[in-house]
């Protein structure tokens, strides 16, 4: 009798937040993935099973493979550099140095700006001709850029963007577990006769790896999904050299209006990420002492 | 030459309400070899003077002398000490083997070193099962010993201890405090050892510090502090209960406690003064000795101890076995003369017309 009660009394403390991921995670996941194997409903042409031909249709699509591509050297270029631009600056501002609470705000105001505002700043930084960064280059005599316009240079800036965004946000995280660090492990080590850089790599990188697990899932999952900035600043453009996956979604779904084909592209980028999470977790798990 | 010399060190804390006098005007001189022991309560600037010692804080004042070398302004690593921490500050991702190597590594002392030093210190503490463990997993007390082996390891003269037993129960707390002195005198270390517990620093010690408040109140052997307290503070701070401080007043023919008829304890002259005697040096009579009422019996198996009321105050009486007062019952309080300590009425110490004139109260 009491073993019913307690059932009923959990699945009623489980049910608002298990309704909530139900109605706004599971069912559209479940819908999308039925959606992509269906065909586009348009005026006259009722939608129809169409089996994988929307997976079909992806194989083919040069644009999903650029925006692909693109993607990976996005994650590529942005992750480790912002991680380690984190983990610097959270070391840093961890010390007993004057300011350091003006600094850890400074560092962290990236993160409260809103993506669209910071993508117009950094839109200006990177204008032709009376930009910012041209007007710095223009002393050193090398101007005559146009950073957001070039196929080689559309891609680079966007991510000099992301990491700038991202750095300080991560290192929040960085910050508050070495704040739980022993300042006593510090003076064991001084006493042994250990440098600091000795330190960072026996104790405080080990030490830190539950933190870089999960900013690194985070991070992988930002860099496949942060794509307001390039909604301002350049479109997928020029020639695509700056599309990305979502943003190619968004376009297909809400520009094309072609649902069928945005829900397969979808469901390709969630089996991305979900394959990177379980690549992260199974490898850096081991390697992790948690606390 | 002294192991370990402080000469005339100061430490100064900047805090929101000002600057806060930590350590001031601290000096001593330890011998090689010897167990010396920081005394003191709470926020007596006792660890901060571990700390200076240890060069984990800069001194604002003084030199600090580590076997006859000036290492006032040497980092840690340099002063050829090794130290355990309150905390143990063990290194939790590692095995005890590697926390207990950690210093060795660091120097880069060669493999086979290493392997037969960490044999002999694994022996040494019997942590042999427990090498290839995670602190996490042992107990408070085995974790203890992984801080002292990586203490010991480094063959270093001098160990300093900051309040290393203050984390493990009482009765394993009794064991390490002799294992720890038996190691000190086996490996000849000269150790400086900071505790609260006046216990701790009584049974271990060859020489006690007794701080308050940045400053040194008295710094000799165990017993020195308990039979020649240099003040009202040390003589209530060492011994358990603390010493009875009774108030004096004049009578005809000299001092009596303070409410009491009699009899005459002291010289009329050192009347401002207080007279310490300790509670386990008094005596309950039926008569004979200064009138006192039982308030309190406490039976404590071995001993018993007793609250009574002497004149306005009230004074501990320990005495063995059980009592045969209860509360409420007259009794009379006698001790020897030869327990009777004086301090004048700045507190200090006066001994040589401490000497009780008229009626000694001889048990």
């Amino acid at each position: 009798m009491t073993r019913t009660r307690e059932w009923v009394h959990a699945w009623l403390l489980l049910l608002p937040a298990m309704s909530l991921l139900v109605l706004f995670t599971h069912y559209p996941t479940v819908a999308n993935l039925w959606h992509s194997l269906h065909s586009t409903p348009r005026a006259n042409h009722p939608s129809v099973w169409v089996g994988l031909d929307n997976y079909r249709n992806l194989i083919e699509d040069p644009i999903f493979w650029q925006a692909l591509t693109n993607n990976l050297w996005y994650a590529v270029g942005t992750i480790p550099l912002s991680i380690a631009l984190a983990l610097l600056m959270a070391i840093w501002v961890n010390d007993r140095i004057p300011g350091r609470g003006i600094l850890r705000l400074a560092y962290f105001t990236p993160t409260i700006l809103p993506m669209i505002a910071v993508a117009n700043i950094w839109l200006f930084f990177y204008t032709p001709e009376y930009g910012l960064l041209e007007q710095v280059l223009a002393w050193f005599g090398s101007a005559g850029h146009n950073w957001l316009g070039t196929r080689s240079t559309a891609l680079p800036a966007l991510m000099v963007v992301a990491i700038w965004k991202e750095a300080g946000f991560f290192m929040i995280f960085y910050l508050a577990a070495l704040q739980s660090m022993s300042p006593q492990l510090a003076e064991a080590a001084a006493i042994e006769g250990a440098s600091r850089a000795y330190f960072f790599r026996r104790v405080t990188f080990p030490l830190l790896m539950p933190t870089t697990l999960f900013v690194l899932v985070n991070a992988v999952i930002n860099a496949f999904r942060m794509v307001d900035h390039i909604v301002v600043m350049t479109r997928g453009g020029p020639d695509n050299a700056t599309e990305l996956l979502l943003y190619y979604i968004y376009e297909i779904g809400f520009r094309f209006w072609d649902s069928s084909y945005a829900a397969a592209l979808t469901m390709v980028l969630l089996a991305i990420l979900g394959i990177f999470a379980l690549l992260q977790f199974s490898f850096l798990e081991r390697r992790t002492h948690y606390q | 030459m002294s192991a370990i010399a402080a000469e005339g060190v100061g430490k100064n804390w900047a805090t929101p309400e000002g600057v806060v006098r930590a350590v001031d005007d601290v000096s001593f001189a330890f011998d090689a070899g010897t167990l010396n022991v920081l005394l003191g309560p709470s926020g007596c600037g006792k660890s901060t003077t571990l700390r200076l010692i240890a060069g984990l804080e800069a001194a604002d004042g003084g030199r600090i002398r580590i076997d006859g070398r000036d290492v006032t302004g040497l980092p840690p690593a340099a002063r050829s000490i090794s130290m355990v921490f309150q905390s143990y500050a063990l290194f939790p991702h590692l095995t005890v083997a590697e926390n207990i190597l950690f210093g060795l590594r660091v120097r880069k002392v060669g493999r086979d070193e290493c392997e037969s030093r960490l044999a002999g210190v694994a022996d040494l503490l019997g942590l042999k099962p427990y090498l290839q463990r995670k602190p996490s997993q042992l107990s408070g007390g085995q974790q203890q010993r992984v801080a002292l082996g990586r203490a010991i390891i480094a063959q270093a003269p001098v160990c300093l201890m900051d309040e290393p037993l203050s984390n493990l129960d009482a009765q394993l707390r009794a064991e390490m405090r002799l294992e720890i002195r038996a190691l000190q005198r086996k490996l000849g270390i000269t150790m400086v050892y900071v505790t609260h517990d006046q216990l701790e620093a009584m049974s271990m010690a060859d020489r006690v510090v007794l701080m308050r408040a940045g400053r040194i109140e008295q710094d000799g052997a165990p017993v020195d502090l308990y039979e020649h307290p240099a003040n009202t503070f040390v003589a209530r701070f060492i011994g358990t209960p603390p010493m009875n401080l009774l108030r004096l007043e004049s009578a005809q023919g000299g001092a009596v406690i303070a409410g009491t008829d009699g009899p005459v304890v002291m010289d009329g002259s050192l009347a401002a003064g207080q007279l310490g005697v300790r509670p386990e040096h008094m005596q309950l009579a039926f008569e004979d000795g200064v009138r006192a009422a039982v308030e309190n019996v406490e039976y404590l198996g071995g001993d018993s101890l007793v609250t009574c009321r002497m004149g306005a105050q009230t004074v501990a009486v320990k005495t063995p076995g059980s009592v045969p007062f209860a509360r409420g019952d007259a009794t009379w309080i006698r001790w020897p003369a030869g327990a009777q300590h004086y301090f004048d009425a700045e507190g200090l110490r006066r001994s040589a017309t401490a000497r009780p004139q008229g009626a000694a109260l001889l048990a």
